[in-house]
Order: C-alpha cells, then structure tokens, then sequence
C-alpha cells in the first residue's frame, strides 16, 4: 500500500518540505504495511469497541451556569489579539 | 427545455439552555464583551472534556419527535474534524452514524399554480405538501469571526462566546421545489420551534441559520410515473406536483447557499440560484458543485473559497462522551412534554370555537396569543361572551396580551356590551322608518329578493344614530319587520 | 535520616512526630535536583519558590499540629503532560513550550488538596509519543541507573525522578505502556489504573479512549496512598465511573495464599532477553512460594495487539492535536516534531474515507476480541503476571531512526490498553552484567487495584528489591 504523503498533509494541515515528504511516505508506508496484519484476523459479526466503560447516558442536568474565565485569561497565551478578541490573517470569505 | 429546481434545507437551530452543550458556561452572550463567556472546554485549551448537558439532547428529541421523526434509540456522539480558526478544537463534536431524530416529515401548504387555467395566472390551488426530514442531529456552534480592518491590515478576529452553544441541524430531503415553498417550510418550522419553547428561534440573533441547496433537474414533457404518483396518493402524502425524487435521478452537482439569517434571503437566494443555474445550463455546461454565500447588498449569491478542499470529515465515535441510550420512558415522556402544536391547534380552533381559517392562523401564530385566546374564552364563558366576538377583539383592537391579562379584556368586553341598546325605543323605531323610506329604491330592491342591501340600510341607520350603539340584531329585525 | 530511603509512609510518620520540618525536606529534594537533574534532566521546570512558599506555610500547619493530609507535605512531581494553574506546561514540545495554563487538571488538585508540594513539572516525550523519552523537545532524560541508557518512556522524567529520589512520587500518563514501561525500566512502581477511575480532565490528551493517569512510586504502599487520593468522578471527565472507588490501602498486606495467578504465554514465548527471562521465572517462584496458585493462560489475540494500537492510537492523537493551531495559545503547527507529524498523519490516513473501514474499523473490531481474551481468562483467575519489556532499557539512540522498532517495544503493554485493564509495574531485578532494572507487571480485572496492590506488595516485600538505589554522579 502507497501513502499518498501530500494528500494526507493537507487533511492534517501540516506542511512538509519535500524532504520531510520523501521521509514520512517511506516511514509510513513501513507502518501502515505493518498495522495491515489486522486483516489476518476475522471480524465478522464482531461488534467494534469504542470505549471501554460500558457507560451509557453520563450527562449533566443544565443548572445555573459556572462562572467563566474573564477575558484576560482567555486571551492570556495568545500572541495576536485585539480588543478582546483573538486576531488572525484575514480569512477570505469571497472570490 | 424545462427544469425543475431540486431543494433541499439545512437548518441550524441554537437551543435556549442555560448551559453550553459541553461545558457549564452561561449561554447567555447576546450583546456581551467578546470572549468572557468561556471556559477551558469551549476555547479548546489543552487537557479539557466535554461534559454533556442532558437539556440540550432532550431539546434536540424533542424536535426530532415534533417532526415526527424516528428515535434512534442507541447513539453516540463523533467527532467531525476539519481545520477552521473558529472551531477551537480542529474538530466538532456531532452526530453521524445515529442522529438522534431520521426519517420525519413536515407538510407545508404549498400554493401551486393552476395550470388549468393558465389564461388566469393569479389562480392557485392550495395543496398540503409533505416534507421529509432526512435527520434531526446534535452539534456544537462555532465561535464567531468578524472581518475588520486593523491598522490598515485586513484581519479576522475571534470570539469564541458562541462557542459550544448546543446546536440542533435539521436536514430535509430535497423535497422542495420552490423559494416560496422553502419560505413557506422555514415559517413553519420556527413556529413549531418556537412552540416547543427550546430556541428563541430569532433570526437576529442568528439564533436560526440557513443552508439551502439548489440544483435543478431537467424535465421531460411526460407524465410522471403513475405507479409513483399513486403510491403516494395512496399513503395520503402527496398532493399535485409533489413528488419525491428518487436519488437516481438527483442533478449530478449541489450548490450550497451557506449561512443565511432570514426566510426571505433564502427565498431570494434560490430564485437566483435558480435563474443562475438556468442560464448555465441552457449553454449546455453544469453549475460548479460549491458553496456560495449570499450577498445582502448585490442580492445575489457569490463564490466562497472552498473550506478545504478536498472534504473528508474523519467522522470517528468520540472516546470522550459515552453512548446516549433514549429510553422508551424517556421518549415517552418528551412525547408528553410536546404542547399541542400549531396544526393541531389550528384544526381545533376552526372546530371548537367555529373561527375562520383566517383568523385561526393569527391566533395560533405565536403560542403565549392562542393561550391568551382560550384563557380569555374560558372566562368569557362566565358571561356568555362568545369566542368569535373575543377572537375578533383580540385581533382587530391589536390588543398588547402582554399588557391587558385575559380576564381584563372579557370585562372590557362586558363594559362595551352593557352600553349596548338591546331595546328600540319609539324614537329609534322612527329613525328606522326614516331610512327606509328615504331608500326607496334599497327597499324595493330587497322586497325583490336582494336581501343583502339589509347591511347597507343598516349602516343607514347607524349613521343616523349617531354614536348611539344598538344591538345590530335588532335593528336587523326590525328592518325586516318593516319590509315584508 | 537517608534522603533515598524516604517513603511516603515514613516521611509523613516523620513530620507528626517532628523528625523534620517540611521546609528541610522540601529543600533536601530541590538541593538534590539542583545538583543531579541537570545530568539526568528529568524535570523541565522546577518550581523552586512555589514549593518553598507552600513548605513555608505547611509547617505553619505542622506546628498547628495540623497534618491530616494524605500526602501532607509530600514533594512530588508532575508530568509536564498535567497542566497546572499558572505553572508552564508544555507536553515537552515546543509548540507549547511558553504555555502557562489557566487551570489545573483534576489529579493535580487533588494532590495539591492532600497536601502534597509541587517540586516541578517532569520530562517526557512530546505529547507522550514514545518509549524512549527521547522524543523530548527538552533533550531525552537518562535512566538514573545508567546514564547511557533510556529510562523508558513516555513519562521518562517521572521514573527517572522518582529513581533518583529527587520527589516520592510523581503522576504518569499510560497510553500504551507509557507508565508501566518507564517504571520497570527505573526499578519503580508505575500503575496504568482501570480505563474509568481517574479522571483525565486536565491532562493533554494523546489518544482518548486509551489515556490512563497514573502514578509512580518509590514502594508498592506509597501507590495505593496515591490513588487513594487521585480516583474517582469529578464531573468533569464523562468517562469516570462512578462508585467504583475505594479504600487502596485495605488490604494491601493480606497474604496471596490460594490467589490463582494467570501467565500468559503469548508473552513469554518468544522474543523475551535471556536476562528478562531469568528474572521473570523467578518472579513466578515468588509467587509460588508465598502459596499462589500459578498457571499458565492465554491471550490469543496478543499478536496483533501493537497493529490495532496503532491504528486507534493515532487516529484519536490525529483530532486530538487538531486544536494546535497556535491561534488561542502556543506556536504554530511547524513546530511539532517528526513524531508527532508521523502519527498525526498516520492517524489522518486511518480515518480518511475509503480507508477508514479497512483500518480504524477492523481495529476496534479486534480490540473487541483483545478485551474478551482478558474478559475469558479473567474469568478463572484473580490476576496476570507478565513481563513489562521483552527487553532490557536500550541505549539512547538505538531506535531513534526506526520508528516502527520503537512502537514494538511496547508490544506487552498495549493490549491492557486496549481492553482497558489495570496493571502495575514492579521491580523484579536486575540484569547480570548491566545491572539494569527490570519489572513485572501484574495484570487484573477492570476495577481491581485492590487486589494487584495485595499482590504487588507480597512479591515486593519477599524480594525487597526497591531497597536498591541507584549510584548517582
């Protein structure tokens, strides 16, 4: 099985120099080639394990509302920001 | 050639809870500084969980069950991942496999033209049309981003107090064929929101936002299939042209409207969408499959940039949230919790209290006026002031029912009525005979059996009273008297 | 009083009779880091005058006569995976590397609540992505026990610190043996807890469905204090269960007569060091002799146990970093490093569509029969006993440049992940010619500390092996 690296960059929203491009397609090839062992394996008719828990319906009653952080801690790591607000490049909204 | 516009609506409801979906900060942002309404889960820090709140997926049942929808019983949040910098966490917490609500429906009425009597354009026939709801599933909101300039730099900037707000998406089939119909949907939706009291369902507020996706299917001059037509006849769903389409034969590319606040752009963006479409596909190309926004100012739907290119969301269960287990007793008891909604109300208000449809329709619009209405009924009955007559007040006298209480209006009732004559003295006999004798030509004509110059005569009589209120019934008889 | 000799036990039986104050021992630790760490560098930040800030106003406590604390007084460090109020955290990787969080995770309140002091956050590989902790964007940590040789990972800075004596105790994250590996590696006592009991608010997610927070310690009796402290619901993690909890300590001292004890052979019969092998059969005889009932079982699904974390793993690590995006805090998403992008990707392409069927499906499919195999054998037997690693720490470096070499060192630990199961890790030895640590882990039903804490102290007060220190520059 091929990995297609550029492809899968751009999903994960990293950006790879063609080095690193060269690196990771082999690497991952390798370990995809490996964790495909699991076909060895029948499933059929087994149900998939999500979770462990066996927990079923945890949520919480909608109660008077916790106070929230104040606006200097929200914005406290942040290295752009601009009356309270986080900044970021202009995200182009139309053509 | 013909086309016929295949529609389809997704529509985002944020509901009214106290707390978010994931986290227990206060929901109530409308109108507050930016970003002081979060917490470490809805900004996405390091280390946070979600935390379901119970409310918010009853709420979303609740819609499910009112559109009458099937329940999955068992579900389970996923994670839908995409990059944005609204979406603090890279991914949404939603549902996919299972949402909680499928299969539904929604009959609108839908105004169809009358092709019979094409010479006669204003001519239409009102038919029930059945919408399907495709699913009714849980989300969380985004945050907000605002286009500003700063400092001579184009900049987004975040908030993130809309952040986690729980959010309920409706998914119709493209059953809709029209900007009046989807108009039409969309009205009647919010009012059953508004009646389940889960959402304020305030545009303004971007409380309710919408999505319509338009394409347009060619048409051959043929019939529809009878055996399809029939079928549905049959089941009692499908009236004239409504007719579902089968997903082989869906236009082979979608164009989404993104993000409109108002029933009226959604209305506009498809009669444009539709006559855009029209126009590429008479030069024999197929419109872009894309995602547009509508533009307020230019009145017309524009390009966006594509979110990310290639689409592939990596739906996967999330580890974080246990699976959501709805319970009969618990379907139950939401199906309890549904008040009467407006088509029921409206059914009963025509046959219990003998309104008009007309009327019905202003007062079952908002839930608080129809309970208003058959709160003042019941007190009326004490003083046998009839339905209509109250009906009639409340509309007519555009009474503020948040300032007059019921039992105030039936005594404002019973106040006019008692100046009421309900006896003519010799004085008004007089007067009565006047008119008619001053109108010959009226009486004659009711003697000829054109009784309906009485109203006229009546107003005659009136203005001859001036200001003095007799009971119309009596002037009425005693017109008659006379006239025979 | 010996520095290395501390317990918790004996150090909070130490302040209730004024042996020393808290200030004394708090800056006996931080005198002890300051000399050794900057060679082992297992701590990323100390936090120098926090620590003595709070020791200042314990003994305030103390001469109160005020030390009904669990963990009154007690130095301990956390993994920089923690985030902690005000105090740096970075997950060892520079796209946090000046990130001061504004909350603290639920264990580490609570730990702060029982008295325990703060000394500092601890190393390990970026995002717990590794069992080396060579991963480290702060430069690997080395085993105290031999400088050239890893610690084991990914909570390389919490075994390592504990080894050299500089805290009592220090929290770990377990993902795929991250707890376990590092604190066989350093002849200490790391618990990967039930999936469920502790909760994981606060702690930076690598892998979700697989994430337990845990704990390392000098003594197996020093664990369960902790846990007492750290399980249970908080409401904020939705996959605590509840009422599960209880007291650690109990039974802790119970003999292990007629207790039947499962040896998975899938795990011993190929693969294992000659030297891990010697150790692990006498481990066995331990148990033996303290009148254990001792078979052999098995767990045929082990094989593909490291396939099937390595599909689930990185998918759930994949969204789990999505929220890096340097916008809200931290730097930009070239700052992570080659691991972090290879399973992010690797995740990425596991859930892509098309893909996701033939991988991240068939995965949890198998990870079904993983957790019946244990459920089955469990059935018959009170625990498992098992080797940690197949082999002995390895010289830093060795795997660096082979990523899927490194991912198999974690081949008999992955599989209680998977299937949610507590195991602890415990010393067992040492190798012949290195002296390099080597631990067992014991293995039990989901919700069952109790009884691996009863049996994990019988083998370690037959063998006393944690009374061995190592020798540091």
């Amino acid at each position: 099985m091929k990995i297609n690296i550029k492809k899968i960059a751009k999903l994960a929203n990293l950006t790879l120099n063609s080095e690193e491009e060269v690196k990771f397609e082999k690497q991952l090839t390798d370990i995809v080639n490996y964790i495909d062992k699991l076909n060895e394996v029948n499933t059929t008719a087994v149900e998939p394990t999500a979770q462990v828990t066996g927990l079923v319906n945890v949520s919480r009653e909608d109660n008077s509302a916790i106070s929230s952080l104040n606006q200097e801690d929200a914005l406290k790591n942040t290295k752009s920001k601009h009356n309270g607000l986080f900044k970021v490049k202009a995200i182009l909204e139309e053509k | 050639m013909k086309y016929q516009p295949v529609i389809g609506l997704e529509i985002h409801v944020e509901l009214n809870t106290k707390t978010k979906m994931f986290c227990r900060c206060s929901t109530k942002y409308f109108g507050e500084e930016p970003n002081t309404h979060t917490c470490p889960t809805c900004l996405g820090l390091p280390g946070a969980l979600p935390y379901p709140n119970n409310q918010a997926i009853e709420d979303c049942a609740k819609i499910a069950l009112a559109l009458g929808c099937e329940i999955t019983n068992f579900s389970y949040f996923e994670r839908k991942n995409y990059f944005y910098p609204d979406l603090p966490k890279g991914y949404q917490i939603s549902q996919y496999v299972g949402p909680f609500g499928h299969d539904g429906y929604l009959d609108i009425k839908s105004e169809v033209r009358n092709t019979k009597f094409e010479t006669n354009s204003k001519s239409k026939i009102s038919n029930s049309k059945r919408i399907r709801i495709r699913r009714v599933h849980m989300e969380e909101d985004t945050g907000k981003i605002i286009h500003q300039e700063v400092e001579g730099e184009k900049v987004s900037l975040l908030d993130f107090n809309r952040s986690g707000i729980p959010l309920v998406e409706i998914v119709t089939e493209p059953d809709i064929t029209s900007g009046e119909e989807a108009k039409a949907f969309l009205t009647k939706l919010q009012r059953i929101i508004k009646y389940l009291g889960v959402s304020d369902a305030d545009m303004e507020k971007g409380n309710m936002r919408l999505e319509p996706n338009i394409s347009l299917l060619e048409i051959s001059n043929s019939r529809p299939e009878r055996s399809r037509r029939v079928k549905f006849r049959a089941a009692g769903i499908v009236s004239g042209d409504a007719r579902p389409i089968s997903n082989d034969k869906l236009p082979s590319y979608k164009v989404e409207v993104k993000n409109i606040n108002s029933f009226r752009f959604v209305e506009r963006a498809i009669e444009f969408e539709q006559k855009r479409q029209t126009e590429i596909l008479e030069r024999g190309e197929i419109p872009v499959q894309e995602t547009r926004g509508w533009n307020e100012t230019k009145n017309q739907t524009v390009s966006q940039r594509i979110k990310e290119e290639a689409h592939d969301y990596r739906y996967f269960p999330e580890p974080d949230i246990p699976p959501i287990l709805l319970e009969q007793s618990v379907i139950d008891k939401l199906k309890h919790e549904i008040p009467e909604l407006p088509d029921e109300k409206t059914k009963r208000f025509v046959k219990e209290y003998g309104l008009s449809e007309y009327n019905t329709q202003i007062l079952t619009r908002e839930k608080t006026t129809a309970d208003y209405f058959e709160t003042a009924v019941k007190e009326g009955q004490k003083f046998k002031i009839e339905s209509k007559h109250i009906a009639n007040e409340i509309i007519n006298k555009k009474i503020d029912i948040n300032q007059v209480l019921p039992a105030q209006l039936i005594s404002q009732i019973r106040e006019q009525k008692s100046n009421i004559q309900e006896k003519l003295t010799d004085e008004d006999k007089k007067i009565i005979n006047d008119v008619i004798c001053e109108n010959d030509k009226a009486a004659q004509d009711y003697k000829n059996g054109k009784i309906q110059v009485l109203g006229f005569l009546i107003g005659m009589v009136n203005r001859k009273l001036q200001g003095k209120k007799i009971n119309t019934n009596i002037i009425k008889q005693e017109l008659e008297n006379l006239l025979k | 009083m010996n520095i290395e000799e501390l317990t918790i036990e004996s150090l909070i039986k130490g302040y209730k009779d004024k042996q020393f104050s808290v200030t004394e021992i708090i800056k006996l630790h931080l005198e002890r880091i300051k000399y050794h760490d900057k060679d082992l560098n297992s701590f990323i930040t100390v936090t120098e005058k926090e620590a003595l800030e709070e020791a200042v106003k314990k003994d305030k406590m103390l001469s109160n006569g005020n030390t009904d604390h669990p963990l009154f007084g007690i130095p301990i460090g956390v993994k920089d995976l923690f985030v902690t109020k005000d105090i740096k955290t970075t997950a060892a990787s520079n796209v946090l590397k000046d990130f001061t969080p504004v909350y603290d995770a639920t264990t580490v309140k609570r730990l702060k609540e029982a008295g325990a002091i703060i000394l500092g956050k601890l190393n390990c590989d970026a995002w717990a992505h590794g069992s080396s902790g060579e991963n480290s964007d702060f430069g690997p940590t080395k085993n105290p026990w031999h400088t050239d040789y890893t610690p084991g990972g990914s909570s390389s800075g919490s075994a390592a610190s504990v080894a050299a004596s500089f805290t009592l105790a220090s929290t770990g994250s377990d993902t795929g043996g991250s707890i376990r590996l590092p604190a066989s590696f350093t002849s200490t006592v790391g618990l990967k807890p039930t999936y469920g009991l502790v909760s994981r608010y606060g702690i930076i997610a690598m892998a979700s469905s697989l994430d337990s927070i845990g704990h390392i310690t000098k003594t197996v009796y020093d664990n369960a204090i902790i846990l007492n402290v750290t399980a249970g619901t908080d409401g904020m993690d939705a996959t605590v269960v509840p009422n599960k909890k209880t007291d650690y300590l109990k039974n802790i001292i119970k003999d292990i007569k007629g207790l039947r004890i499962g040896i998975p052979k899938e795990y011993i019969d190929k693969g294992l060091d000659a030297d891990v092998k010697i150790i692990f059969k006498e481990a066995v005889k331990v148990f033996s002799r303290r009148g254990a009932q001792v078979e052999e079982v098995s767990l045929p699904h082990t094989e593909y146990a490291v396939a099937c974390y390595y599909i689930i793993q990185p998918s759930e690590v994949s969204s789990n970093l999505a929220r890096y995006d340097g916008i809200r805090y931290g730097n930009d998403r070239t700052f992570f490093g080659d691991e972090a992008k290879r399973r992010i990707m690797l995740g990425t392409f596991t859930l892509s569509s098309g893909y996701y069927d033939a991988f991240y499906k068939k995965a949890m499919q198998v990870r079904t029969l993983i957790k019946k195999d244990f459920e089955k054998v469990f059935e018959n037997f009170d625990v498992l006993v098992a080797p940690v690693s197949p082999t002995l720490p390895w010289k830093l470096g060795d795997k660096v440049n082979d990523p899927l070499k490194m991912y198999l060192s974690d081949i008999l630990t992955v599989s209680a992940n998977l299937s949610g199961h507590p195991a602890l890790s415990v010393p067992a030895g040492f190798s012949q010619d290195k002296n390099l640590p080597i631990g067992i882990q014991i293995i039990g039903p989901h919700f069952s500390e109790h009884i691996i804490y009863n049996v994990a102290y019988a083998f370690e007060q037959e063998t006393l092996y944690y009374k061995q220190k190592p020798n540091l520059i």
